[in-house]
């Protein structure tokens, strides 16, 4: 039976990823790990594709890590759990393991929507039996915060600066969530560490359901975000309560939003703490934060409309 | 030269301790020190759960003192801390003073 889903259950278990791993003090990305860990009761082997989670969690002799875990390139981590899956599949065909092992690749947005997505949508098509997470911090934050195709929009970063001419990132972030759901795989979701209690039992659920499934989970940076080291679990909740990050699934096809906020916030409360979006706020910028606030509210709109006529369909 | 075959390749680098990265103690990253006030602690576990550096310790479901070995420091924890009646369970004092 799986461990109860409460804190005091969960934190009897033994730390898979342990302290002293090289993250910065405030990373959000170690909490995605700890809770993908935490929610499993299945041996799970992992690959890694680089970035902060791969460089800093593995460092010469040292690894964070109490799982069997691969780091192979930047580029590939989907392809590298595909071909550990098979191996496995083959394994146990020839009578040489028998349990039921759990496979997973964790991967940066960078490693996620840009440079690994060919080797990701290639597996996910491929059918292996894999769980892919995302964590976010919509941009290359290891080699020093260059956007990615997962930063938002007007964001300041070392190769989208904002300026006095260009307001930082000129493109919206690309919908990596719903480009993952048009694959037709079993499972897609959104989640967030601050809302343990959902994340946990996506990361669960999607480690029962057969097949390929992909988690996007946003997890704050705030040496990229240029926010304080405090905050990430804040800004997570935040995400969620601007609608910036909803959380939902797309199960069998079925969208179900998780969570609708009683009261929707303006996007403000969770750009405002962001240094990366401080020109938002300057006078003469008005119309960007207007844009930002319209492009969320018009995937939100989205968003619903999809979940209701998921509903409709079903009665 | 005979071509090679896979089974000839290296392995590429291999770590045989799982978790070693303990050898390496974090907390001297630490400016800020999280104090925690039992009298203040309704043992919701939430600071546990969102510590990116496992430096709380939890007994038998209960929490304990910081692991200050591998605490950098980040103020997470007291953040999140509900604490009782409005005074926090959790709260961060400047290190060295
Ligand atoms: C093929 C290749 N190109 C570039 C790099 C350099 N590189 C290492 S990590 C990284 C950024 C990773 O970004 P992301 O996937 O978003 O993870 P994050 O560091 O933000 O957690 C880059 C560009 C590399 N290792 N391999
Ligand atoms: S740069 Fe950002 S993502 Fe990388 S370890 Fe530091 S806080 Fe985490
Ligand atoms: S200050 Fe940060 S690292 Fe230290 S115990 Fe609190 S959450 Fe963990
Ligand atoms: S968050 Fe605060 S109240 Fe809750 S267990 Fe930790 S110290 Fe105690
Ligand atoms: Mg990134």
């Amino acid at each position: 039976m799986a461990t109860t889903l409460s804190l005091k259950e969960l934190s009897k278990k033994e730390d898979l990823f342990t302290h002293g791993h090289r993250m910065c003090s405030g990373c959000g990305a170690p909490i995605v790990v700890k809770q993908l860990l935490l929610a499993s009761d299945y041996p799970i082997i992992a690959s890694n594709a680089t970035g902060c989670l791969e460089v800093s969690s593995c460092i010469s002799e040292y690894t964070a890590w109490k799982i069997p875990w691969i780091h192979n390139a930047f580029e590939n981590a989907a392809a590298t759990i595909s071909g550990v899956e098979t191996m496995c599949r083959s394994l146990k065909k020839q009578g040489k393991i028998d349990k039921e092992i759990k496979f997973v690749a964790f991967g940066g947005d960078g490693g996620t929507y840009d440079i690994g997505f060919q080797s990701l949508s290639g597996a996910m098509e491929r059918g292996h039996e894999m769980l892919y997470i995302c964590y976010d911090n919509g941009a290359y934050m290891n080699t020093g915060i260059q956007r990615s195709s997962a930063t938002p929009l007007g964001a300041d970063t070392t190769t989208s600066p904002a300026g006095s001419v260009i307001k930082g990132k000129t493109q919206p972030r690309k919908n990596m969530t719903r480009i993952m759901a048009a694959h037709g795989i079993p499972y897609v979701a959104q989640a967030s560490p601050a809302h343990w209690r959902d994340a946990v039992t996506k990361f669960r659920k999607a480690l029962e359901i057969k097949g390929p499934k992909f988690i996007n989970v946003l997890a704050p940076c705030n040496r990229g975000w240029r926010s304080s080291t405090d905050d990430a679990i804040l800004l997570c909740r935040a995400a969620v309560d601007t609608c910036y990050w909803p959380l939902y699934e797309v199960e069998d096809g079925v969208t179900r939003i998780n969570s609708i906020p009683k009261e929707k916030k303006p996007v403000e409360e969770f750009l405002k703490p962001q240094g990366r979006f401080k020109h938002l706020f300057a006078p003469g910028n008005e119309w960007l934060l207007k844009l930002f606030q319209e492009e969320v509210d018009r995937e939100w709109e989205r968003l619903k409309k999809e979940a209701q006529e998921a509903v409709s369909d079903k009665s | 030269m005979k071509p090679k075959g896979w089974k000839d390749l290296p392995p590429g680098s291999v770590i045989t301790r799982p978790g070693s990265a303990t050898e390496f103690k974090t907390g001297s990253w630490r400016t800020f020190r999280p104090v925690w006030v039992p009298e203040n602690c309704i043992q919701c576990l939430f600071c546990w759960m969102y510590c990116p550096d496992m430096a709380i310790k939890v007994k038998d479901g209960k929490r304990e003192e910081f692991d200050y070995d591998y605490c950098k420091g980040c103020g997470i924890c007291a953040r999140e801390c509900p604490g009782k009646k409005g005074q926090k369970a959790i709260i961060m004092v400047e290190e060295g003073k």
